[in-house]
């Protein structure tokens, strides 16, 4: 695998840095049961740009079903940079001749992705109060973006129907659950627009740079089109704020702030009601994906411990959702 | 039951033997000891706390029921009257049962969590 990988980049160098370009020290990042993430870096006669290869292994299972294909990634990726966000930015799409198979080639963002750090460690203590305002505003930036054919559009209730349909297969019977279902449907505030979203915009997929703040938005694959509350609620759901529950933006920021910041960079005004409404749905849409890890180990599909501990963390969202409904959402 | 030792001195002793092994092991192994330890703190404490939190879920559930039964059976009813629309977030002492059931739960299953505050 190493070596087919290997020897298409050596192939492509040239092009991509010019004659006598080369790869040096090829490493996998990450790699699931169908992506591979692989660092790189590409030394021409000039420059030597550190580079991440993402790939597909094996084809999108049906799960993945609201995954984009990896040159829908690469147009998102362009068009999120040309709208002003910050991206890594997109290097090369792989064709068929590279030898690559379905593939993209971006630039590799210095930073730190991991939501724990972010949230608690001193040296984003600095930068941390801007990130609330800089996610409002990359978000319009994002929205703003004319989004790239064959994309899907979800409403409110067409995204609680999909998830309902999940946890009623999955068997689990959680009032919590239910009751939010049921409420949320009843409550979905009428549909708008729809735009160009990034679909898992949330503390995990932001590189965050200490100075500087959020230095690219990653992970691109949940990419649809629907309600702009839709992102900014995903990013305030507590189970992605890292303990520091008190900050509602991602363990590190206030409503306010990413609002004002949505609206200074050209978003239109979101009502917070409506951005709450979004956020229990995210904690609602969570707490049936831990239902789905979980059903994943019971099924033998797989076999890992996190799987079935992962299925442990649905009651956070429970208890979040209760209180939202007490808040009177 | 056997106390000497408890099963939950058992499961707190292999928890503890996970962890002053997880520095040898390699990155991913690493992570997964952990989760198995964080799975065996799950376990330990609903030996301990599982069935007083069950018996007052079953307690609370019938009240707002109306009715007796098992947890899973009062459960049952009450999910299937919140898909008919007979209980709904108005319906008295329905949040309030659940919010109990639910923080019982959580210090089962994650009492570090840091819940949305009220």
């Amino acid at each position: 695998m190493s070596d087919q990988v290997l020897e298409g980049l050596q192939r492509l160098a040239p092009e991509l840095a010019g004659e006598g370009a080369s790869v040096e020290g090829l490493q996998r990042l990450s790699g699931g049961a169908s992506m591979e993430t692989w660092a790189f870096v590409l030394v021409g006669r000039d420059a030597r740009d550190e580079l991440v290869l993402r790939r597909r292994t094996a084809p999108m299972a049906p799960e993945e079903g609201r995954s984009v294909s990896l040159a829908t990634e690469a147009a998102l990726i362009t068009a999120a940079h040309a709208a002003g966000a910050p991206v890594a930015q997109l290097v090369h799409l792989a064709r068929p001749a590279d030898g690559l198979g379905e593939a993209h080639i971006t630039r590799r963002v210095a930073g730190e992705t991991l939501g724990r750090k972010i949230v608690s460690d001193p040296r984003f203590e600095a930068v941390r109060p801007k990130l609330a305002r800089q996610c409002g505003e990359i978000l319009a930036q994002i929205h703003a973006a004319p989004p790239p054919p064959g994309l899907k559009t979800v409403d409110a209730l067409e995204e609680l129907a999909r998830y309902e349909e999940v946890y009623r297969k999955s068997g689990a019977e959680r009032p919590i659950l239910e009751l939010a279902f049921q409420h949320l449907k009843k409550i979905a505030p009428p549909p708008v627009a729809p735009v160009l979203l990034h679909g898992d915009f949330r503390n995990g997929n932001l590189m965050i740079d200490s100075e500087r703040g959020v230095s690219a938005v990653l992970d691109w694959e949940l990419s649809h089109c629907g309600d702009p509350a839709e992102d900014l609620g995903w990013i305030c759901v507590n189970s992605w704020r890292f303990g520091r529950a008190d900050l509602p933006v991602g363990g590190f920021g206030h409503y306010e702030d990413l609002l004002a910041g949505y609206v200074a960079a050209g978003g239109q005004e979101i009502p917070l009601s409506r951005v709450l409404y979004w956020q229990a749905l995210g904690s609602l849409k969570w707490g049936v994906m831990c239902l789905m890890m979980y059903a994943s180990y019971a099924s033998g599909a797989e076999s890992s411990v996190e799987r079935p501990m992962i299925g442990r963390r649905v009651s956070e969202t429970e208890i979040d959702l209760v209180t939202l409904l007490e808040n009177g959402l | 039951m056997i106390e000497h030792p408890k099963a939950e001195e058992l499961v707190e002793a292999v928890a503890r033997w996970i962890d002053s092994v997880r520095p040898q092991l390699a990155p991913r192994d690493a992570f997964l000891a952990r989760v198995a330890a964080n799975a065996l703190g799950v376990v330990k404490r609903e030996l301990q706390q599982g069935a007083a939190a069950e018996a007052a879920a079953v307690e609370r559930l019938s009240a707002v029921l109306g009715r007796g039964g098992t947890l899973s059976e009062l459960n049952a009813d009450l999910c299937a009257r919140l898909r008919a629309g007979e209980m709904d977030a108005a319906t008295p002492g329905l949040l309030a049962a659940l919010r109990a059931n639910i923080t019982e739960q959580i210090a089962i299953d994650q009492p570090s969590y840091a819940p949305e505050p009220g």
